[in-house]
């Protein structure tokens, strides 16, 4: 019956699928699996009660919340949208790249944000829709759609990618936490140092792929803006 | 000097231990709160296993954690009302401060990482370092005085909430799954299907292992701790493969699960809603492409690296 053990697995997917309270679902699963594993009620209090203590590096990023929570009211995103807003003369993918390459450095400067409530609908989506229609007129449905679609994508590309490049990230530190309680001692910074090519490679795929996307919409409004014009 | 970093962590521990109870003060005294007295409770147990889970018995703390779940699976624990950063404030103050806005975060990143560089105090105490440097450079640049720290530092505790701790409570669910001999477990299951001793391989499984738990869970953090202990110890690490670099790109790896997963709401299904797109899975489908390219880029960069 070794695979009882893994009802703590089966009792987090179920708890995540259906949406119970997650931080509840998460010690439910710890109390079965310590009792289905033969680990008795209190020993199990002082497992995880230790483990909790022993971990709370995780949730060290806690104090520099103060900090952040200073520079917000003091604009930080604010300037951020500045500097963005600063470059002109500017296609849908050029867009998509410039935001990737902000939203990478967000996520080193620990910059926290709800990319799609705070940039994407504000921001880059109508700044994308724009920058299509002002340089081919009217475009299709399908390719509103299509770029209604890549700016959130690349919200959650710059966004996934590059948050563990920041030390101080709540992914990083539970990776040196787990290998800790694993037996394996690793500093935050080899960690941050093996995401930055994982951070640059994704910038180079989304760039490229970016400037792929422009060279179709060129050759298909293009031409009918061209013909346009020369009906006029 | 290790007992120095010991007590020097110590100390940033009691600090966000005093936050904590700050914010529990705050919410007992928010006659508005809508519960008052569980969130209250919430955090103050926070508080304390932070500042003092050191120097009680282990089982109180764990005692305390089973309240903190009772708390918050009958809804006793609430944001309530947080006090939003006025837009216009922060326009007015942007156009003062220019790019001077950044030097706190940036502080926080140089001195976290010098630190962790070039002392022998290590990364941990940098955060620490760096957390108390960058505060005051703050202060400093936005005239903030201590009142308005505590202030600015409650609003962005309570936004972040219950589910900062996530993270933490299941790097100990990764402990108890440890104890109880989950990982075994998965391993042999695993090993009956795929030999141990070969670096690809494992390498493979353990890249693709993130990714499916990930799509299943919607949640790359709680993959990682099984995935790590049933596969990445055994399979890589054990094998000779570098921990800090396997375990890095399991965990982003794991995040091109998130990208392919309706599971994953706040990212594919919000940016849906919010932009009012046709097609439901129209995000996860833009980025299909994507995460299969940097499933590639990982297994191939985990291979050659860690080994």
């Amino acid at each position: 019956m070794d695979f009882l053990r893994l009802i703590g697995i089966l009792i987090i997917v179920v708890g995540f699928i259906f949406k119970f309270d997650t931080i509840a679902v998460v010690l439910i699963a710890a109390l079965v699996t310590a009792l289905v594993s033969g680990i008795p009620f209190f020993e199990f209090l002082s497992l995880m009660g230790e483990a909790f203590v022993n971990n709370r590096l995780v949730t060290l990023f806690l104090l520099t919340l103060p900090m952040i929570g200073i520079a917000e009211r003091a604009g930080l995103r604010q300037q951020a949208v500045n500097l963005l807003e600063k470059i002109n003369g500017i296609t849908a993918g050029r867009l998509f790249s410039i935001y990737m390459v902000f939203r990478e450095l967000a996520g080193t400067f620990s910059i926290r944000m709800q990319g799609q409530t705070q940039f994407v609908r504000p921001l880059i989506e109508p700044m994308s829709q724009a920058a299509a229609t002002t340089k081919y007129g009217e475009i299709s449905e399908a390719d509103a759609e299509k770029i209604k679609a890549r700016s959130a994508a690349t919200e959650n590309f710059g966004n996934f990618f590059a948050q563990n490049t920041f030390i101080a990230a709540s992914g990083v530190l539970l990776i040196t936490g787990t290998l800790e309680s694993l037996g394996y001692t690793i500093s935050a910074v080899d960690i941050v140092l093996a995401t930055v090519p994982v951070a640059l490679f994704a910038l180079v795929v989304v760039v490229i792929s970016n400037i792929l996307f422009d060279r179709k919409m060129n050759r298909k409004y293009g031409r009918v803006n061209q013909q346009q014009k020369e009906g006029k | 000097m290790e007992a120095f970093i010991d007590n020097l962590l110590e100390f940033f521990f009691i600090l966000v231990g005093v936050l904590l109870a700050y914010v529990a003060f705050n919410v007992a005294t928010d006659k508005a709160h809508p519960a008052r007295l569980g969130t209250s409770l919430f955090w103050l147990i926070m508080g304390f296993i932070f500042a003092a889970g050191n120097f009680i018995p282990s089982n109180i703390s764990g005692a305390l954690l089973l309240v903190v779940g009772v708390l918050t699976i009958t809804k006793q624990v609430k944001i309530g009302h947080v006090k939003e950063v006025k837009e216009s404030e922060a326009q007015a103050s942007s156009e003062k401060l220019g790019n001077l806005v950044f030097l706190p975060v940036i502080t926080l990143a140089v001195v976290a990482v010098g630190v962790a560089q070039f002392t022998p105090l290590g990364g941990q105490a940098g955060i620490g370092i760096g957390a108390v440097a960058s505060l005051l450079i703050a202060m400093l640049v936005a005239k903030a005085s201590p009142k308005e720290a505590l202030e600015d530092g409650d609003r962005m505790v309570r936004q972040v909430g219950v589910v900062g701790f996530l993270p933490q409570l299941l790097a100990a669910l990764g402990v108890i799954f440890t104890e109880a001999g989950v990982g075994d477990v998965i391993a042999n299951a695993i090993s009956a299907v795929i030999p141990a001793g070969n670096p690809l391989i494992g390498v493979i499984a353990y890249s693709l292992g993130m990714v499916v738990f990930t799509m299943i869970m919607g949640n790359a953090f709680a993959a990682f701790t099984v995935i790590t202990a049933g596969i990445g110890i055994p399979f890589v690490i054990s094998q000779g493969g570098d921990p800090a670099v396997a375990g890095a790109l399991a965990m982003t790896v794991g995040f091109c699960g998130t990208l392919m997963t309706p599971m994953a709401a706040n990212f594919n299904a919000l940016p849906v809603a919010l932009l009012e797109m046709k097609d439901d899975n129209g995000v996860i489908k833009e980025q299909i492409p994507m995460a299969l390219i940097m499933i590639v880029f990982h297994i191939v960069l985990m291979y050659f690296w860690a080994f």
